[in-house]
Order: C-alpha cells, then sequence, then structure tokens
C-alpha cells in the first residue's frame, strides 16, 4: 500500500506525520518526495546503504554533423536550445527530456543524449533517535530512501519519479509529498492508494486544504485529513470536513513539550509513546478506509 | 522605489503573516504574491477585484478523434507515459501527466495532434485596505508557476511605477525551486523567516545560498525563536559568519494566531510583544539601502 502525506500549505506538518507514521507501524518505507526540502532525515537518522545519481537525458550536439537548420530549436517547445551562427547552445536549466530534438534532427547523428545528473537518491535503514527504531519485535526494518536536488538544477519532477521507483511493494509505502497542488504533488500522488491531507485550523489552513482536496479528487484518490496544533485556532476545518463527508483520521494539540522535541529532530511518538499508538490506530483506519 | 521579496525554503514559517505587516506599516505599497500555488495573502488582504485574466502558460496536445487512426505510435514515443488508450475513446492525453513537450504532435504520421495554447490558472489586480495586491491561482497540477510568478511581479512593477510607490512587498513562495528563482532574481532585498527548527536551519541556509548565487541581499528573522534557543544560537552563528543581518527575533504567541483566525496581521491587533517586533523591524527594512 502506498500512502501519501501531502498539504496545500507548507509547514503544516507533513514531514512529522510521514516520520512519525513510518517510526509507528511495521514492515514501513519512508520516501522523501519533497527533494527541494528534504528533511525527514532530521527525525530519522537513516544509515545510508547506498547512492546514485539521478538525472534526464539531454542532447548531445556533435558540431560535424549538425547543419545549423534550426529544426531542433524550432521543435523545442521549452525554449532549451537556440541556433548561433556557429553553433546549436543548449539551455540545460530548460530541458525536459522529452526527445523531441533528436527526433526531429534531419542528420543522422547529429543529436544524440546524454544522462544529466539533476541530483541524488540515497538508501538505507531509518534509526531513529533512539537508534532503536528497528529494533522489533518481528524483526522487520523501516527502509528509507531520501533524495536532494543538486544545487542549481530548477527540474524536480524527474526525480520525484525517479525516487518513486524504490518503492517496495513488499511494505507500507510512505511517501512525503512536497507542499503545494502544482505539477511535483501530482507526480508525487500519481499511483497513490490513499492520501492524509494535514492541516491546521486556520483561515490558511482551510484554504489551502480545500485547494489540496481539489487535486486529491480530481486524481480519485481516497483521503482523510489531519488537523495538527488541533487546539489553536477556529473550528472551519472541522466544520468544513464535516459538510465534505471528510474523514478528521488524527487531531494533534499544540503542547510545547513537542514542538521542542521536534526542534531537536526528535519525533512526537519517540517523545511521547502515546502517540506511537495513535499513529497505529492511524495506520489501522486507513486501512479499513482502503478497504471500503 | 524597492522590492522586497520575503521567503523562507521551509513552508508554514510566517512569511504571509509578515508580508500583511508590512503591507499596513508601509506607505501605499504594491503587494504581489508570489505563492501562486497556494496562495494566502488574500485571506489577510480582503481584495476587492478590479481586473482579471487568464494565463497562458504554454501549449498542450490535443488529438482530433476523427483524423486518429489510432496506430499508437504518440503512446509509444511519449516519454512521460501521458497517452492513454482507452477501449471506447481511443486515444487520449492525460494532462496530468504530460509534460507539453509536443512530441506526439511530431510522430503522428496522420497529423491529427495539434498543439493549442493553453489556460494555466488565473491572474488578479485588486483593491486592499493597504494597497494594490496581484495575486494569482495557478491551475491544479500545472506545471509552468515561475512564468505565472514573473508575470505577476511584472504586473505589480507596472503598477508601483504608474502609481510611484516606494515599496513593491512580495509574498515568496516555499521551497527554493522554479518559483523561487522567479521570485528573488533582480529583488533588490530578500527576507527570510526561519524558525528555530532544525528544518528552519536546514532550509535557511539553502534558501540563503540561493539569494547569494543570484546577488540578492538577504536578511533574518528568526520566528519562535524561543522554542529553542540552541537552534536560535545556530542560526545567529551562521548569519554572523556569512555577513548576514538578523532583523528580528520574534517569540512564539498563541496571540498570532488569533490574530490570523480573525483575519488580521499582528500588527492591526494587539499581539503583545510580536506587534512591537514587526513595526520595529519595519523600520529597519524602510531605513536600509538593502542590507
Amino acid at each position: 500500500m502506498i500512502i501519501t502525506v501531502a498539504s496545500g500549505k507548507g509547514g503544516t506538518g507533513k514531514t512529522t506525520v510521514a516520520t512519525n507514521l513510518a517510526l509507528s507501524i511495521e514492515g514501513s518505507q519512508y520516501i522523501n518526495c519533497d527533494v527541494e526540502e528534504p528533511n525527514g532525515n532530521l527525525f530519522l537518522y537513516a544509515e545510508i546503504e547506498t547512492r546514485r545519481g539521478a538525472g534526464i537525458p539531454m542532447p548531445v550536439i556533435d558540431e560535424e554533423r549538425c547543419t545549423l537548420c534550426g529544426d531542433c530549436a524550432e521543435a523545442c517547445e521549452f525554449n532549451a536550445l537556440a541556433v548561433s551562427r556557429e553553433r546549436v547552445l543548449l539551455f540545460s536549466d530548460l530541458c525536459h527530456g522529452c526527445g523531441v530534438c533528436s527526433y526531429v534532427c534531419p542528420e543522422s547523428g547529429a543529436v544524440t543524449e546524454r544522462l544529466r545528473r539533476l541530483g541524488e537518491i540515497e538508501m538505507g535503514r531509518a534509526q531513529g533517535t533512539s537508534g532503536r527504531a528497528n529494533d522489533r519485535a518481528d524483526g522487520s526494518e523501516i527502509a528509507y530512501t531520501g533524495a536532494h536536488r543538486d544545487v542549481g538544477a530548477l527540474l524536480v519532477t524527474p526525480l520525484i519519479k525517479e525516487v518513486k521507483k524504490t518503492a517496495d511493494s513488499e511494505r507500507t509505502v510512505i511517501l512525503d509529498a512536497p507542499p503545494g497542488t502544482s505539477c511535483p504533488v501530482v507526480e508525487t500522488l500519481r499511483g497513490s492508494d490513499y492520501c492524509l491531507l494535514v492541516t491546521e485550523p486556520t483561515p490558511f489552513g482551510l484554504n489551502d486544504l480545500q485547494l489540496a482536496v481539489g487535486v486529491v479528487r480530481e486524481l480519485g484518490i481516497p483521503f482523510g485529513v489531519i488537523l495538527n496544533q488541533s487546539d489553536s485556532g477556529d473550528a472551519q476545518v472541522m466544520d468544513y470536513s464535516r459538510q465534505e463527508r471528510i474523514p478528521v483520521l488524527l487531531e494533534i494539540p499544540f503542547s510545547r513539550e513537542l514542538a521542542v522535541a521536534y526542534s531537536k529532530g526528535v519525533a512526537i511518538c519517540e517523545q511521547d509513546a502515546g502517540y506511537r499508538a495513535r499513529f497505529q490506530r492511524l495506520f489501522r483506519d486507513i486501512q479499513a478506509e482502503v478497504a471500503r | 522605489m524597492k522590492e522586497i521579496v520575503i521567503i523562507s525554503g521551509k513552508g508554514g514559517t510566517g512569511k504571509t503573516t509578515l508580508c500583511a505587516a508590512f503591507a499596513s506599516l508601509a506607505r501605499d505599497p504594491v503587494i504581489a504574491d508570489c505563492d501562486v500555488d497556494a496562495a494566502d495573502l488574500h485571506l489577510l488582504l480582503p481584495p476587492r477585484v478590479l481586473q482579471e485574466a487568464d494565463f497562458i502558460g504554454g501549449r498542450t496536445p490535443v488529438i482530433d478523434s476523427e483524423l486518429c487512426s489510432e496506430c499508437g505510435e504518440c503512446r509509444a514515443w511519449c516519454r512521460f507515459d501521458a497517452i492513454d488508450l482507452d477501449y471506447d475513446a481511443g486515444y487520449l492525453i492525460d494532462p496530468l501527466a504530460c509534460e507539453h513537450c509536443g512530441l506526439c504532435a511530431h510522430v503522428c504520421p496522420e497529423e491529427a495532434i495539434s498543439m493549442q495554447s493553453s489556460v494555466n490558472g488565473r491572474w488578479f489586480v485588486s483593491e486592499t485596505a493597504h494597497g494594490k495586491l496581484v495575486h494569482a491561482r495557478l491551475a491544479p497540477g500545472e506545471d509552468n508557476s515561475g512564468k505565472l510568478v514573473t508575470l505577476v511581479r511584472r504586473e505589480a512593477r507596472r503598477l508601483a511605477e504608474e502609481a510611484g510607490a516606494a515599496w513593491i512587498l512580495d509574498d515568496g513562495p516555499p521551497g527554493v525551486g522554479c518559483p523561487v528563482t522567479a521570485a528573488i532574481t533582480g529583488a533588490d532585498m530578500a527576507l527570510i523567516v526561519t524558525e528555530s527548527t532544525l528544518s528552519g536551519i536546514h532550509d535557511m541556509q539553502r534558501i540563503e545560498a540561493l539569494c547569494r548565487h543570484f546577488e540578492v541581499p538577504a536578511m533574518v528573522c528568526i520566528n519562535k525563536y524561543d522554542i529553542n534557543l540552541e537552534n536560535t544560537r545556530t542560526i545567529r552563528d551562521y548569519c554572523l559568519g556569512n555577513d548576514v543581518p538578523i532583523i528580528g527575533e520574534i517569540p512564539f504567541s498563541p496571540a498570532v494566531r488569533h490574530s490570523l483566525v480573525a483575519g488580521k496581521s499582528p500588527v492591526d491587533i494587539d499581539c503583545g510583544a510580536v506587534s512591537g517586533i514587526v513595526k520595529r523591524m519595519w523600520l529597519q527594512i524602510e531605513g536600509t539601502d538593502g542590507p
């Protein structure tokens, strides 16, 4: 089963929910899909076993064969190619690796492709703050996949695609999504069995929740809401969820103790064992929702 | 005229709250909500829309089912798995998977696929209690957010020049990606709002490096600085070592959340010490020729 933890608004607690869920249930795999701001490992302390680069194919122009006809630049929808008097220039930040240029080039072999790195994917085993996250009665481990974009690379969607390929179908996969409702979020959500939308009881939280609900509904993925800092704010998110018949699966009240633990990189289920049980119950509720 | 962009890397640190407060403190600013993906500023600055228009982000392929011979070439060539075969409707483009590259239009032997301009969102110029607001809404699942941010900023600049405004206030998007790059390039200064958590520190360092890369002078505000004083010291040391001034440290205060629920910024309603700190921050920003 694949569960995506998302939110319209940033900073509502996606990573908190995703890491705690991964730490609380058996046989889980945490995959970070927020490749711009990967913060999951600040709580999971994974021991990294493998690292590899990831990227997309980009054109390489053979100047011997290129006749500067300009067909490639004209076909490129992203304006990633320009023809000067001497050569074809590639603006690699704009290239999406679609392959139009090599397809339309009339000269055989003038446009070939080479993989260009956009970032790195790392895999390992999560330890948790206590270093005992994998010390379980059933011997199961928490698998961890992280990803980060290289400084200067602008595209994130291909990295999200790549990092999702590490999902292990034997495990309960938890995807930590980027904030918002645009392309990278949709790329994360595609193929998920369930989506948790984390929000807070403020006008911002409600507005951005409504945007996120629009996306998840369009994708046809069942979803529920988690209300963070649930005791500080107003009742609008609860009223909205009730009206829309969206289940509110977990409420996390504000606690200074947990805020301080968070600030130090301690997961709340490790600070307060009651939360481990609550996240386990959350998982059972998700299983029941998916089965319906 | 000066343009300040408020950013954070990590979401939820207080960008929009501060931007609304500065809008209240600045004299007749032009305000730009550059978080086109999850715009929230209008909740604190209720807008009266004066003008609105479609945002044409790019072109998108359209299959003419009359001309389509169902050969499957488009589906075979598409690198983004964006063409589905439906046994009733034939070949269909999945708008959420499509990257709009146009390869399908090139490979189709029947010329049944054409690239057509597509509406990816909508943008608005509005009147608010504190000045004109340019804001936008990117359609869900779209990827041209950088272009829309650029459009919002260009429109804000045009309005500011027209009115002779002293300030453009940009509420930036979260992250360090394409929309953030579009929000900071060419701004006179950036205010990075961070918080005293490990995620806050991590993301502050990334966004500060991005500002340096684009030569946008940055300053920092530490929100909820008293949640973890050790982390606050780490932020201070980092800023000192990188010549980044800290212009404000805001304590955790439930009053701020109450002001947001009331739809007010923390300078429009009494938030105790926080109101004064935010006012002093704005005086510092106004007094600088850039940090």
